[in-house]
């Protein structure tokens, strides 16, 4: 099957040629990186993780949101999302890659990676995020290349992997309660310290998904002859709206459990993001604009007549989005370190480095979509033409 | 060609058999001369032992001097690198600008309201509001630093103590997530250019990995007392938190002392007398 990727029009190549430079480009910067440590970072010794772990964060998010296809149609038998499952499992695996490229870049000792499965450790949280991380790409390989040779050859899937697509979905939901878990269970980081973020997690991630996908489906009706289907992509819309709602409701609770009760180590951070907090205010601008677009982006998706605008769908998914990234990959990691654990303020942006290997590794996993979703269209094109 | 390939098969198969013979062959010819070949751990004679070790800083005796001498003593002794150190442009050419926000600490000085955040009172004693606290890893009973570490890099010592493996952790960071009272700090470059004099009973670290206090581990397993005792005048002292009959535990018993931010449940095994 993977013959069908090296063939493509002028525009296919001239898109994969300019990932591969930006990839050399970020490769080149994370060279650097590997030889002189991350003190090419805007990191510190109080703000310890940043932009790589806080879009790995994101990126876990959009990677489960892909489930938000497949429950509806392997579970509902819903037929509209028939021709675009394989979209979400694809993109979940796009995702994933990045995932594990935003762990490697930000370890200290790359090369010791491996020590996670030579002591393994099953009172750490990692431990377990590793093991969802990677059980779920592997499944999202599985199933959406037998699914779609299946398509191909037009015979049904092989009967195994119907256990492994029913298993990929609390999987799904597990890569992200991990990743949440990382956070939520350490005591003293009072921003992070709250039952709600597993929840909230997973509300932005089938919101920020779905948005995604459907933004893939109009990329898809433009460049090939493939149409995912119109009520397919109404369907995630509705799906991604109510999911941004419930992302900003949990959110709303974290922020009236933190004002009104009044407990300095848990409403300091959420101060520090809405309001500034002692004269430090680099991110206040920054999330109100995401609160401001998932919260128009919802509304948007709202009203029937503006969710079925052609022109108004794309853009309403394109802010919530962007919404989902500012809150989880801006907000959510240094709002947790930011007053630190001595209630001392370290502010932290990225470098310009850090903005170009994260660069370089969104383009990886941009290359791995466009193979995946080339192999997806041509062989649906095929099968219907 | 398959003739060839068997016949180089069976070589490197008796050169691996003779190699596995190798090391007990080895270990015998040692015997005679100086021990076997493989490593012996022994005591050092005068080790001090504890069933928990644990600290207690009585701050009255205390001052910007003594803070500066234990701070100095420590870093020194164990190869912590000083960002503000002039580096020597012959021996590290290319060393780039440093950023002071990725500075190293084991130990150093915080006023009340950063070491005891949650003890900050509207009307605090005048004297605390400018007195400094010396501040350190708290080698907590429940360590969260060790939870959260996915290679036990970070450890509890049956006695309490929390110690780091430099050639295991991946740098991953997330015991810096975990403490709740700063302790750590990360290589986010080599050190050795920061290093004035390099201390031999110490190693120094690579970059890429994290560190903080030991309690002097490699001293105390020697019979000495940690490098911040020795330089504290009288105000540090060491000892075993479970005998009732320690020292630290009569100073516990006579005074009356406040840990860092123990509501959080992790134990801390370093006790501040005001």
């Amino acid at each position: 099957m993977l013959e069908i990727a090296v063939k493509g029009n002028r525009n296919y190549w001239l898109w994969i040629i300019f990932l591969l430079i930006v990839i050399g480009i970020g490769k080149i910067a994370y060279l650097d990186q590997f030889f002189n440590g991350l003190m090419i970072t805007g990191m510190s010794r109080d703000v310890s993780w940043g932009f790589y772990i806080a879009n790995f964060t994101f990126l876990v998010g959009v990677a489960a949101g892909g489930v938000m296809v497949v429950i509806p149609y392997y579970l509902h038998d819903y037929e509209k999302f028939h021709r675009i499952t394989i979209l979400g499992e694809f993109l979940a695996v796009a995702c994933l890659i990045m995932c594990l490229l935003f762990i490697i870049v930000d370890l200290g000792q790359p090369v010791r990676m491996l020590n996670v499965l030579l002591y393994p450790t099953p009172h750490s949280m990692l431990f377990y995020d590793m093991i969802v991380l990677n059980g779920y790409l592997f499944l999202n390989i599985v199933i959406g290349w037998k699914v779609l040779e299946a398509e191909r050859n037009q015979v049904t899937p092989p009967a195994w992997t119907k256990p492994l697509i029913y298993l990929s979905i609390p999987f799904a939901i597990g890569i992200h309660t991990v990743t949440a878990y990382l956070y939520c269970g350490l005591p003293g980081r009072g921003f992070w310290l709250t039952a709600i973020l597993a929840p909230r997690f997973l509300a932005s991630a089938f919101a920020a998904g779905p948005a995604f996908l459907i933004i893939l489906c109009y990329i898809i009706r433009r460049f090939t002859k493939f149409d995912p289907g119109w009520e397919a992509m109404q369907t995630l819309s509705k799906i991604a709206c109510y999911a941004v709602i419930a992302n900003l409701f949990f959110f709303l609770c974290e922020v009236f459990v933190v004002f009104y009760s009044g407990i300095p180590g848990h409403k300091s951070h959420i101060q520090y993001l809405l309001f500034g907090y002692h004269g430090y205010n680099a991110l206040v601008p920054w999330m109100w604009s995401g609160f401001i677009l998932m919260a128009v982006g919802a509304v948007f998706l709202l009203i029937p007549r503006l969710r079925s605008n052609y022109i108004l769908l794309p853009v309403a998914c394109a802010m919530i989005f962007i919404g989902a990234w500012i809150d989880k990959g801006l907000g959510m990691i240094s709002g947790g370190f930011v007053p630190s654990p001595l209630h001392h303020v370290t502010e932290y942006a990225p470098t310009l480095q850090e903005i170009i290997i994260t660069l370089g590794v969104y383009a990886a996993g941009f290359l791995v979509l466009t193979i995946l979703y080339k192999l997806a269209t041509t062989v649906k094109e095929e099968v219907n033409g | 060609m398959m003739e060839k390939s068997r016949r180089r098969f069976l070589k490197v198969a008796g050169i691996a058999a003779i190699g596995l013979g190798a090391a007990p062959a080895m270990n015998f010819a040692a015997l005679d001369s100086h021990g076997s070949a493989s490593a012996v751990k022994t005591k050092h004679p005068d080790v001090l032992v504890a069933k928990r070790w644990g600290m207690v800083i009585d701050t009255e005796k205390l001052n910007d001097k003594i803070l500066k001498q234990i701070t100095n003593a420590c870093h020194i002794h164990h190869n912590v690198p000083d960002f503000n150190h002039e580096v020597d442009k012959e021996k590290f050419p290319k060393t780039r600008p440093v950023n002071h926000k990725q500075e190293i600490k084991w130990l150093w000085k915080e006023k009340f309201h950063y070491a005891f955040p949650d003890k900050e009172d509207e009307f605090l004693n005048e004297k605390f509001q400018n007195m400094s606290f010396p501040v350190l890893c708290n080698h907590c009973k429940n360590a969260p630093c060790v939870q959260a570490c996915p290679t036990q890099a970070t450890f509890s010592r049956e006695d309490g103590i929390v110690l780091m493996d430099f050639h295991r952790c991946i740098g991953c960071r997330f015991c810096m997530a975990a403490c709740p009272y700063g302790a750590r700090s990360f290589n986010y470059r080599n050190p050795a250019p920061f290093i004035g004099k390099i201390d031999p009973d110490f190693p120094i670290r690579s970059k890429g990995v994290v560190e903080k206090c030991n309690l002097c581990a490699e001293r105390l397993a020697k019979g000495e007392q940690p490098h911040c005792v020795e330089a504290s005048e009288g105000a540090i002292v060491v000892g075993d938190l479970e005998d009732p009959a320690s020292e630290i535990r009569k100073l516990l018993r006579e005074n009356y002392s406040i840990r860092r931010k123990q509501s959080l449940g992790t134990e801390p095994s370093v006790y501040y007398i005001v």
